[in-house]
């Protein structure tokens, strides 16, 4: 053999040929590794080159140079930003995320609990939006041009136009403070039953359907008029077949992936990027969480949850690939 | 009922003030005898505080990065919270901000003011069941003061040579006199723990009204009532939660929707909206805090007294005030001190918008082209619409002020005290000497004006181990002269703290010692229904 390579290559080759999907996953899971490897070196070098280190902005302007030199000893600020990266890293790799300079508690075990209510957040506003939004962008096609299509559309992009805070507002001027009929502040704590979270959690969860709503609906209905009106469902109706079976052999295979991809990026957005909805209706979330310690510089629980919010993105984002390979045989069998 | 005897009337209410001084005083505000007798009585009667109840306060200020540790006590948040759990030596008084016992019964200096001795409160029992002791006493000053502190107090005690425990008394010895020394330890870090709170600063374990039941740091705080606390005075609830609310639109909702009884830091812009609601009542206090214009006095152009008044004549301070903090606020008179502060400096003229003076000076100063200003809106709220505002007004004083907006993360490390020509925010210190030493003094690390004047240094020092109240009071009144007339500050107004209550509460104290009632808001509080 003259390159060793070659064998390797030609073995990968036909992994690839009998374990097609199985090949792709474990690439694709490589990948993100290494993905989240760069951004926990960009947020480092991000937070490094803010202006103030950890010592100055905790203490703020009640800061004394003493008390700065102090906290700077305690936590090893003064030694190099390489040595510091690669102790963080060492401890990651362990499984270790290492504690918040400003309480000194284990950052895993306060992110649990704020992570948990960011998933539970947006797990109810994905659990109405998504099927909603599919549901609605259906029957946009059906009565395409026609009033309910126009309804819809006006409606959703109405509330899309606003700003998420704005909304929030709103639901909290008519619901909570005129008519006292939903939770307001949404703090949810551990004592809480499920019926009371759930309760707390309404208005939240409204706010965020509406403002991913029209987003999802959008695509489908775009998706799905865009497949319906391809060469192909022409043929397919020629050729005999019946409505459904054609929309489910030829026309949904086609229009799924754009939606799924869709859909990805909105739950995404759901558990990462609500940081606004969290502050207007007070409810304790991942996001608030990262913008407090991003103030202080906080670098272990910075790294954390960005680590979290770009696996989060990456994950899902794939899941959208996967199903979108998954349900379109055209991309199972690539050429 | 007119302001000034509704406000004698909530003294009365707070036990702050007694008969003959409300009737005194509400009849040369113009009311007669038998009015103001019946009046005391209703107020007196009406006001008796009730027991019991579940007490809700939506805070400005909290964040997942705080702690309970009080050495480390940064924002409002934990403010508030160590005054509910814990207690102080001394507290200041909330009208008057002289020092009054808390858990030292009593003091006494020695001859120059350099030597205090405490006396210890007996019988008073933290919440774990221990009783405090001296021992406690040393512990906790020394973790704020010994090498390894990183307290936020550091900077009050660093004038504290020596902490002992003689025969059952505190002893402190200082490096230099200071009459203030009691008003030091009202600060809100030094709150007295166990061991000093050596083994686990984060306990929560204290004398207060409140014991700590949860805690989730940016999230909310619950505590129950100390059954054993040493005062009957204080701590009317059963149960007190304090829930993080930074967005000040959310405040406002809980509020006027009765889920909170109590809210900080009420937005001028939106207080009119805010007193419409029929179930609210706004609570202002006068504060020592102040928004300030500060120039280096030893950096061109500022180097110039000349520049420096016109620019202080340039100011309008009146619209300021009405624009700025809309109207929940005072003028200010270009030195860091008001009425609120014990021996505050009478008589001197208060200096007013004067363009045709501010012209004058520009002129003789010789400078030539625009004044550069740094502003940021975290300098304070509407530090960038202020700036705007005294550009207009120098505008028509022939001076051109160009304004630079600069990014708000990094202002106080990057412009505040760095840069020539800025607007910034003071909070109050307990007392004038603190205020002055902490920021005027040439040696001081946050001169952010670059005040260097050696005479004013001398009577500072001076002033500070003067036991003589009459000739202490003239020392600072010459002290605020020399900072209004060739310092570097431009001050236009203190501004007021605002908070707001339901009307179902009472018992709301406008302490002038610092915001939400000087942080006791809700050891103070009762509710009616």
């Amino acid at each position: 053999m003259a390159n060793p390579l070659a064998g390797v290559r030609a073995a990968r080759h036909r992994l690839k040929e009998t374990h097609p999907l199985s090949v792709l996953i474990a690439e694709r899971l490589g990948l993100s590794v290494l993905l989240l490897w760069a951004v926990s070196v960009l947020i480092f070098a991000g937070v490094e080159a803010l202006p103030g280190d950890f010592a100055q902005t905790y203490l703020g302007q009640s800061a004394t140079p003493q008390a700065i030199a102090n906290i700077r000893a305690d936590l090893g600020l003064d030694r190099p930003i390489t040595t510091r990266y690669f102790e963080w890293l060492g401890g990651v790799v362990q499984g270790d995320f290492g504690n918040s300079w400003a309480s000194g508690a284990p950052v895993t075990e306060q992110i649990t609990k704020r992570l948990g209510n960011s998933l539970f957040l947006a797990f109810f506003a994905a659990a109405i939006s998504v099927p909603l939004a599919v549901g609605l962008g259906m029957i946009a096609v059906h009565y395409r041009n026609r009033i309910p299509d126009r309804v819809i559309n006006i409606i959703s992009l109405a509330a899309i136009s606003l700003p998420e805070f704005f909304i929030g507002y709103i639901l909290i001027v008519f619901f909570a403070v005129q008519m006292g009929v939903a939770t307001f502040p949404s703090t949810v704590y551990d004592s809480m039953s499920l019926s009371e979270r759930m309760s707390a959690i309404a208005l939240p969860t409204a706010t965020l359907v509406l403002v991913v709503l029209a987003h999802m609906m959008r695509m489908t209905r775009a998706a799905i008029i865009s497949v319906m009106s391809s060469a192909y469902m022409e043929t397919a109706e020629l050729k005999g077949l019946g409505a459904f079976k054609a929309i489910v052999k030829h026309a949904a295979p086609n229009a799924i992936a754009p939606i799924v991809n869709v859909v990805a990026l909105n739950l995404a957005y759901l558990v990462v990027g609500v940081v606004v909805v969290e502050v207007v209706f007070v409810y304790p979330g991942m996001g608030q969480y990262m913008v407090d310690a991003v103030t202080v510089r906080d670098m272990p629980v910075v790294q954390a949850c960005g680590l979290i919010f770009a696996a989060v993105y990456i994950l899902l984002n794939m899941v959208a690939d996967l199903v979108a390979i998954i349900a379109n045989p055209r991309l199972r069998h690539p050429r | 009922m007119t302001d000034p005897i509704k406000y004698f009337a909530s003294r009365v209410s707070a036990h702050e003030m007694n008969r003959r001084e409300f009737i005194g005083r509400s009849m040369a505000a113009g009311l007669t005898l038998a009015a103001a007798t019946s009046l005391y009585g209703t107020a007196a009667m009406a006001q008796e505080p009730k027991r019991g109840g579940h007490l809700k306060l939506g805070l400005q200020g909290g964040a997942s990065t705080d702690v309970i540790d009080p050495a480390k006590s940064a924002s409002q948040f934990t403010f508030a919270m160590n005054r509910n759990w814990g207690d102080t030596l001394v507290e200041s008084h909330p009208t008057s901000g002289l020092a009054v016992p808390a858990l030292a019964e009593s003091w006494e200096p020695n001859a120059d003011a350099s030597v205090w001795t405490f006396k210890i409160r007996k019988g008073v029992e933290f919440h774990d069941g221990s009783e405090l002791t001296i021992d406690d006493v040393v512990k906790t000053l020394n973790r704020h003061t010994d090498e390894k502190s990183e307290s936020g107090a550091l900077g009050v005690l660093g004038s504290i040579k020596g902490i002992e425990n003689k025969g059952g008394d505190l002893v402190l010895t200082l490096s230099e006199g200071n009459a203030d020394l009691p008003l030091l330890l009202s600060d809100y870090h030094l709150v007295i723990q166990p061991g000093g709170g050596y083994d686990n600063p984060n306990a929560g374990i204290g004398t207060g009204p409140f014991k700590i039941d949860n805690f989730e740091a940016g999230v909310r705080a619950t505590f129950v009532k100390n059954e054993n606390d040493w005062r009957n005075d204080r701590g009317f609830v059963d149960s007190v939660e304090m829930i993080v609310m930074n967005d000040a639109t959310a405040r406002m909702a809980a509020l006027s929707s009765g889920q909170v009884h109590f809210i900080n830091r009420v937005d001028p812009k939106t207080v009119g909206l805010l007193k419409r609601a029929p179930n609210v009542e706004i609570q202002t206090t006068s504060g020592r805090g102040h928004y300030v214009f500060i120039m280096h006095c030893n950096t061109a152009p500022f180097d110039n007294n000349d520049l420096r008044l016109a620019l202080k004549y340039a100011m309008d301070r009146e619209t300021m005030v009405e624009k700025i903090l809309g109207g929940y606020g005072k003028v200010g008179n270009d030195f860091p001190i008001n009425e609120t502060y014990a021996l505050f400096p009478e008589g001197i003229e208060q200096r007013a918008y004067d363009p045709d003076k501010a012209a004058f000076h520009f002129k003789k100063s010789g400078h030539d082209g625009s004044v550069l200003l740094r502003t940021s809106d975290v300098a304070f709220p509407g530090a960038v619409d202020a700036a705007v505002l005294y550009q207009e007004t120098a505008k028509k004083a022939g001076i051109d002020i160009e304004i630079k907006r600069e990014p708000g993360d990094g202002y106080w490390s990057n412009v505040w005290n760095v840069q020539p020509f800025s607007t910034s925010y003071w909070g109050g210190r307990p007392t004038q000497d603190q205020m002055y030493s902490t920021a005027y003094l040439s040696s001081a690390d946050w001169n952010d004006t670059r005040f260097f004047n050696t005479d004013f240094d001398k009577i500072l020092l001076e002033a500070r181990a003067e036991l003589d109240q009459a000739k202490r009071k003239e020392m600072y009144h010459d002290m605020a002269l020399m900072v209004r007339d060739t310092g570097g500050l431009i001050l236009p107004m203190f501004n007021d703290f605002v908070n707001a209550t339901t009307t179902n509460v009472s018992g709301f104290v406008q302490d002038i010692g610092n915001d939400m009632s000087n942080g006791y808001v809700a050891t103070r509080l009762w509710l009616n229904s």
